[in-house]
């Protein structure tokens, strides 16, 4: 069982809906966040390409923030989902340091916070809040290894790419192109 | 295509500008580590070269400076935790992975060893010295028997100590200016360089500080080698790392580095050193000032510096 996740950047409008979606869901304090949108606009006017991407931890196979963890409150649990345990968490700064992605952020009571996609919600058997929530339904989760999930489905006839492979992290976000 | 327009990014107000989260506390604790290595290396090695009497500010008197240097750099490193009431977490686990878990079991080990070896001259430097418990007498009178086994030890210990401090920040390959494994060797050879300095400053006997302006020469020629090879291994990288050297070729450290790391804080006081063995008279704080404040601004230009570098996407 692997989750990862698929974002569509053809059907992407950058609403935001997600990052709300996401603070609501997970209490995250305000003027902070755990996913966010990114915009690209590139080219030469009038040619010009926009591509607008729904960004969150990348839950790394290969993650160097659980290498790095002096306490390991950084750790990887089953679905290769890593979370942190807040009070084993001595804030050090070091997973935000070796982020790739800059997905971790110091929450104002002084552990690391980050995406969990939505691990109290997949217990349930849910989907994360952002998937849930996404108006275009450009968001797909689910077990990557089930060649019958969303995710696999989504991937299957389309191409995609992943961020920063060359950082050897093995991100488990992937972009429709 | 020709690129006109790019326009890239995210902006989180309350997150982006906080992503350089190292500030001062991590290059000073950096730096006095690396004092407290150099120290304490070359205490061990003339230790068990049988030199403390020739040798006295090197064996004896320096190493009191090692605890004092340890536990303020280790409270510079409190300071920068963020969720520091848990930091005893460290001490519940080993984790082989990660540097700054090693690195904490390193400091356990190396700060009672430097405590207990200064307990141990404690006496000589003051003669009136009264312990007031038998059990404590006998316990420093018994490492005292056992100085050439901590020796040993110690001088382990401050390499580990020394190549951790460069080995911190070469784990982390997000940072593309960090993620380069001579940075252990870099950091080792400048913390014994800049502890050799404290010592000469320290030393009143002539002899001594001959001999060690002689190493410092050789230590300032292997760390002049290492930070040409740094950057030769950065320019034929990949495109990351290219960005990263060019921070200090033309870009923003520039300055900062070639001229107070590399010509005032290596290059000169060599100089200095050469001429003074040679026989001119130049007062000895000089050099020994220069790499000293050298060796600060380096640590602290490569954390500043190595927390801009980073993947573009």
């Amino acid at each position: 069982m692997r989750y990862a996740m698929a974002i569509d950047t053809k059907k992407c409008v950058g609403c935001s809906d997600c990052v709300v979606a996401c603070q609501t869901e997970n209490n995250v304090p305000h003027g902070y966040c755990r996913d966010w949108i990114v915009e690209n606009v590139s080219g030469a006017y009038p040619i010009v390409e926009i591509e607008l991407r729904s960004e969150r931890c990348n839950h790394c196979e290969n993650a160097p923030c659980v290498r790095c963890c002096p306490t390991g409150a950084s750790h990887t649990v089953e679905g290769g989902i890593v979370m942190v345990t807040h009070d084993e968490c001595i804030g050090c700064g070091a997973c935000i340091q070796s982020c790739p992605y800059d997905a971790r952020y110091s929450h104002p009571d002084g552990y690391v916070d980050k995406c969990t996609f939505c691990q109290h919600r997949l217990e349930k058997g849910q989907n994360t809040a952002c998937v849930d929530v996404c108006p275009t339904k450009c968001l797909h989760f689910g077990d990557i290894e089930d060649p019958y999930s969303d995710v696999s489905l989504a991937l299957k006839n389309r191409s995609w790419k992943v961020l920063a492979p060359e950082a050897g992290t093995k991100p488990q976000l992937y972009f429709l192109t | 295509m020709k690129e006109e327009l790019f326009i890239s990014g995210r902006d989180i107000p309350n997150i982006d500008p906080f992503l350089n989260i190292w500030h001062w506390q991590i290059p000073l604790y950096l730096y006095l580590g690396g004092i407290a290595a150099g120290i304490m290396f070359f205490a061990g090695l003339f230790t068990i070269m049988g030199k403390e009497k020739e040798m006295a500010t090197t064996v004896k008197w320096a190493p009191f400076l090692v605890p004092i240097a340890l536990v303020l750099g280790l409270f510079a490193l409190f300071l920068d935790l963020k969720h520091e009431m848990y930091f005893w977490r460290l001490y519940t686990t080993v984790r082989m992975g990660s540097p700054m878990s090693w690195g904490a079991w390193t400091l356990m080990l190396v700060t009672p060893l430097s405590m207990i070896w200064s307990a141990t001259y404690l006496k000589e430097a003051v003669p009136n010295w009264n312990w007031k418990s038998k059990l404590i007498e006998q316990t420093i009178d018994f490492f005292a028997k056992k100085r050439r086994e901590m020796a040993w030890i110690m001088m382990f210990l401050a390499v580990v100590l020394g190549v951790y401090t460069g080995i911190l920040l070469s784990a982390f390959n997000a940072r593309p200016l960090w993620n380069t494994s001579i940075l252990g060797p870099l950091f080792l050879v400048s913390g014994l360089s800049t502890g050799l300095a404290t010592i000469i400053w320290m030393s009143k006997n002539k002899t001594e500080r001959r001999i060690m302006s002689q190493i410092d020469i050789v230590l300032i020629a292997v760390e002049l080698f290492l930070i040409v090879h740094l950057f030769m291994g950065f320019l034929s990288a990949t495109a990351v790392q290219v960005e990263a050297a060019e921070l200090f070729l033309g870009g923003q450290f520039t300055v900062t580095f070639w001229v107070f790391v590399v010509i005032l804080g290596l290059a000169f006081p060599a100089v200095l050193e050469i001429l003074e063995l040679r026989g001119f008279h130049i007062p000895i704080w000089i050099p020994a000032l220069l790499i000293l404040f050298g060796g600060l601004v380096f640590r602290f230009v490569m954390v500043e510096a190595g927390q801009i570098t980073r993947y573009l996407y």
